[in-house]
């Protein structure tokens, strides 16, 4: 049966269901969310007005048994770069949205009544508005509690928390995961444009679903293998991400003085390894815990882990280098047991991990609180909020408006958007991702620490000019067509190095939907998606000034390798020459 | 002379993190990649020196610092 767009219109709390439009088929993930996004929303509307819209849909892979097939992207114009986002999850949102048939769920509208919050409950060619005032003022753990006792336990539930529900930048939109803990969306202050249309959950069944159909189930199941071994025998996705999970980035990147410290002062720190992922496996070993554990079923990688405290009780899950950087190195605490019961707190919360950490690395600079203060950071996080006070409001509002608040100059953003973990100035060719993606300073949007630090994909030299605008250009593509299909970005690197790997990616599709892609195809979709992209950006008011790092990485000299970011404007705009 | 060497990830399992280590002059970092016997658990992913990425080729000098990765990733 074909997959059908499920529309909300939440002003007048109506829905519709669509047949696919034939420009949509052969679409998914990402390059869904972005062409529904380009279409549908005026680029100079208010990220949290009735003309913003917010748009899920699951990879083109998502509900199929191909491995590590179960992201699930959301897409909308972003309140915190004012460009368009999309931001992709684990959890079981994109399998069950596949497997119930929906291709997309746009959400457009907002309600006139600005008092009432609505959980909407997605079934088969249906969705029901149910008001929620009792889950009003509650964060994601209470509410997957309070979606568990009502429905099948398997239901899928996206939420936000209160600091959501005020609207604020650094709010994501949470997915229960197969263990019932959190993944979220969480970049760009997405949660706060779902609380902008005052949905407090979403909800979809998982009761009546069927299976997704397959065009030739002989050829995927072949493929299908090939693939797999492909991830399993890599020995990054096969050995290295199971063993230490993403936080063994920790020691290299500081040994490449590319470790952004102090809030961006230096490219390594002292006390790294305190927190790096070796420590972390180590205290997994002695406490109980696991190292392995993945985010969404299907997941062959397991990077994640389960991370207990010195007598052995749960402290968090999906515990990641971005946030243990941003929280360590960054911010200044020295003990990963803090960093891991604040990552559980933001859970809860439903804020942005990175965004959040990176604004407290610079609330030091502002005075708020002392570098590496983590009982106070934990304070601030878990009283003044989610309660919306004053200072609450101005650490929820990120990086960039707190550095306006408070007349800095040192602010590590681009577009608006906190810059995550890896030092521009000494891992160049991420800078020029930073600088150029749609997205605002996104580390996952091409990921040329690969090429410039891990040698994935072969090398080019992460303190040099030379080769890096390539180099981000074709990871930006090849991201652009990966986040399409469903899968984990973790791909990449079988991907990079492996060539059995991506004809097989490929081969998949081909199977689910009985077409004939080449890789020219799916290249070919990485680079309209990003044009697609960047023109919402423009039209949006976005340009390539825009396209920029801060500038004081242009002045201010970076140890240890004493560097400065030293691409010409000019030299920058040349990635879009494509 | 003498050579600080670093050891990551799966490279620790039943060496050490980091040593200071005496060699004869003129070794290059494979001969110490082989003594160590560390692609017996994993290849070679990385190889710093002084934190900047080298060759196993590479003519350790007095006081250098060799840090060794396997292959790992994460983002």
């Amino acid at each position: 049966m074909a997959d059908l767009v499920y529309r909300v219109n939440m002003s007048n709390l109506s829905f519709k269901i669509e047949e696919v439009p034939a420009q949509w088929l052969g679409l998914g993930g990402r390059a869904l969310t972005s062409t529904i996004v380009a279409k549908e929303v005026d680029p100079e509307c208010h990220p949290l007005g009735p003309n913003n819209k917010l748009v899920f849909a699951p990879g083109l892979l998502s509900g199929t048994s191909a491995s590590n097939s179960g992201r699930n992207s959301c897409g909308a114009k972003s309140p915190l770069t004012g460009g368009i986002k999309e931001s992709n999850v684990g959890g079981t949102s994109a399998g069950i949205m596949s497997k119930l048939g929906v291709k997309a769920l746009i959400i457009e509208g907002a309600p006139k009544n600005e008092n009432v919050f609505y959980q909407l409950h997605v079934t088969k060619n249906h969705i029901e508005f149910i008001e929620v005032p009792e889950l009003v003022g509650l964060d994601n753990y209470a509410v997957l509690e309070a979606m568990a006792a009502k429905y099948d336990k398997k239901v899928a539930v996206m939420t936000i928390g209160r600091v959501g529900e005020m609207r604020m930048n650094l709010a994501n939109i949470s997915v229960k995961d197969p263990g019932g803990k959190l993944r979220s969306h969480g970049r760009g202050g997405l949660g706060a444009v779902m609380g902008s249309k005052q949905i407090k959950c979403i909800t979809v069944d998982a009761e009546s679903y069927k299976e997704v159909t397959i065009a030739d189930p002989e050829k995927f199941k072949e493929a299908s293998k090939v693939f797999t071994k492909a991830l399993q025998e890599n020995p990054i996705s096969g050995e290295g991400l199971p063993a230490f999970g993403t936080n063994v980035l920790v020691n290299i990147l500081n040994e490449a003085g590319g470790l952004p410290t102090r809030n961006f002062r230096a490219g390594n720190w002292e006390f790294a390894e305190n927190i790096c992922g070796e420590t972390m496996a180590e205290n997994i070993k002695a406490r109980g815990g696991k190292t392995t554990h993945g985010c969404h079923a299907g997941c062959v990688i397991q990077c994640s882990q389960v991370y207990n405290d010195k007598d052995g009780n749960y402290l968090t899950s999906g515990f990641e280098y971005e946030t243990i950087w941003a929280l360590g190195a960054n911010f200044g605490i020295q003990d990963l047991d803090l960093i891991a019961k604040i990552d559980a707190l933001m859970d809860d919360l439903g804020i942005d991990s990175i965004e959040a950490s990176v604004t407290l690395g610079l609330a030091v600079d502002a005075g708020i609180l002392a570098y590496g203060d983590g009982e106070k950071a934990y304070e601030l996080l878990s009283k003044d909020l989610p309660n919306g006070t004053p200072m609450g409001r101005i650490i929820g509002s990120g990086t960039h408006i707190l550095g306006k608040i408070y007349g800095l100059v040192r602010v590590p953003t681009v577009k608006g958007q906190g810059i995550p973990a890896y030092e521009p100035r000494a891992v160049k060719g991420q800078g020029i991702t930073y600088a150029t993606s749609t997205m605002g300073a996104d580390h996952t949007s091409g990921y040329a620490v690969a090429t410039n630090i891990l040698n994935s994909g072969g090398y080019v030299d992460p303190l040099k000019k030379e080769g890096q605008v390539e180099l981000a250009r074709n990871l930006q593509i090849a991201t652009a067509a990966v986040d399409s299909t469903g899968m984990c970005i973790f791909v990449a690197f079988p991907a990079l190095d492996d060539p059995k790997c991506l004809p097989a990616l490929v081969d998949m599709i081909n199977a689910r939907f009985g077409c004939s892609l080449s890789i020219d195809d799916v290249v070919n979709l990485g680079k309209t998606i990003l044009k697609t992209e960047h023109e919402f950006n423009i039209k949006a008011g976005l340009n390539s000034a825009d396209d920029r790092l801060p500038e004081f990485m242009k002045y201010e000299i970076l140890p240890p390798h004493n560097v400065v970011w030293d691409f010409t404007g000019e030299e920058i705009d040349a990635f879009w020459n494509f | 002379m003498h050579v600080f060497v670093k050891l990551f990830a799966q490279y620790r399992e039943g060496r050490f993190k980091t040593e200071e280590r005496t060699y004869k002059e003129g070794i290059c970092a494979q001969e110490i990649i082989e003594e160590l016997e560390l692609e017996k658990v994993s290849p070679l992913g990385v190889l710093m020196v002084n934190s900047r990425h080298e060759k196993p080729s590479y003519t350790l000098q007095e006081g250098d610092i060799i840090a060794l990765f396997p292959k790992v990733g994460g983002g």
